[in-house]
């Protein structure tokens, strides 16, 4: 029984691991969700930025003031906030292991999230039937833009709500289920902060021009 | 040391922290604090109580801490979680974004103002 000796001179020093430790399934999953949520914080800043700069010009068109209805931006808002506290609760009962109270507060959260997405698709077709189109003025190409990538952000955690849903009636609240509930949870939250930032200085700021 | 070897052991309280999800009362907490932050803004503006520039600064400034207050008790965003990356991750992003914003007003309001002499027609001859 001889034992396989690599002369010292053959090997090249290492000097690093060359084995890398294990991590366990999904450990990098929240740091990397954040990372993705800020670069998508990183989208909706700069599309801010352009309704900054290009958000004054009517070109002789419809301005805010033609356009917005408060009150129901105001009911649209308390939607996106009603979701969020109700994904707050279905978190908590995740918590607890709570199938059943978790399933519920998700399909109230989805109608919620469902009831913004229809009333701001309601706003987008009155404006729209008014003459109010994307192409009408600069302002109304990057309100357009703004605001429909924020409603296609909601439209598609709706999509994501709803496959989780399915998932959880299969297979339980295993650990990848609840890491993705988590990672939606963030995405949840994240869209009614930038949903804060759209109605301050689209539609608030909008009406004091 | 093979890889193979402690993978199928699970790794309690190694990279498994538990991420804090707050409590029914940090919610109610994060809810009540946003139902007022969001209604004081669209009362100002709906009321018109207070002068237009007076009003933007009002809720610009609500706006900033009703972000924070979504950031502390929705996103339970502290210094700690992912030993403190994600909040690294956040400090980089807004600066990022402050660049960007105020770089992108600020240039194109001087390019507004400098290059756009059509709309005073009547200082002309």
């Amino acid at each position: 029984m001889t034992l396989a000796v690599v002369p010292p001179q053959n090997s090249e020093p290492v000097f690093y691991l060359v084995d890398e430790h294990e991590h366990p399934e999904g450990a990098s999953t929240m740091l990397g969700f954040w990372i993705y949520l800020m670069s998508d914080c990183l989208i909706f800043a700069m599309l801010f930025a352009t309704f900054g700069v290009l958000g004054g010009n009517y070109a002789a068109g419809p301005a805010p003031k033609d356009l917005f209805d408060l009150p129901l931006v105001a009911v649209n808002t308390s939607m996106l906030l009603l979701s969020s506290i109700t994904y707050g609760f279905a978190m908590l009962a995740m918590e607890k292991s709570r199938v059943g109270a978790m399933q519920a507060w998700l399909v109230v959260t989805g109608l919620f999230g469902l009831a913004f997405i229809s009333i701001e698709l309601f706003e987008f077709a009155h404006m729209i039937h008014e003459g109010a189109t994307p192409q009408r003025s600069a302002f109304l190409s990057s309100f357009f833009t703004l605001v429909g990538t924020h409603g296609l952000h909601v439209t598609f955690g709706l999509v994501w709500l709803v496959t989780l849903m399915v998932q959880i009636a299969r297979f339980g609240l295993i650990e990848a289920n609840r890491r993705r509930l988590m990672c939606l949870s963030m995405f949840w939250h994240f869209l009614d902060v930038v949903w804060i930032g759209v109605f301050t200085f689209v539609y608030l700021m909008g009406m004091l021009r | 040391m093979k890889a193979e070897t402690h993978a199928l052991q699970p790794a309690p309280g190694d990279h498994a922290e538990h991420h804090a999800h707050g409590s029914r009362e940090s919610y109610l907490i994060g809810f009540g604090l946003s139902v007022i932050l969001t209604a004081i803004p669209f009362w100002l503006v709906m009321a018109g109580v207070l002068d237009k520039q007076l009003t933007g600064l009002a809720i610009t400034l609500l706006a900033a801490v009703q972000i924070v207050v979504h950031m502390v008790y929705f996103l339970h965003m502290n210094t700690r979680s992912e030993g403190g990356w994600t909040m690294m991750a956040l400090i980089f992003t807004i600066i990022m974004v402050v660049i960007g914003l105020t770089g992108s007003l600020w240039v194109m309001h001087h390019l507004n103002v400098n290059m756009m002499p059509g709309h005073d027609m009547s200082s002309m001859p």
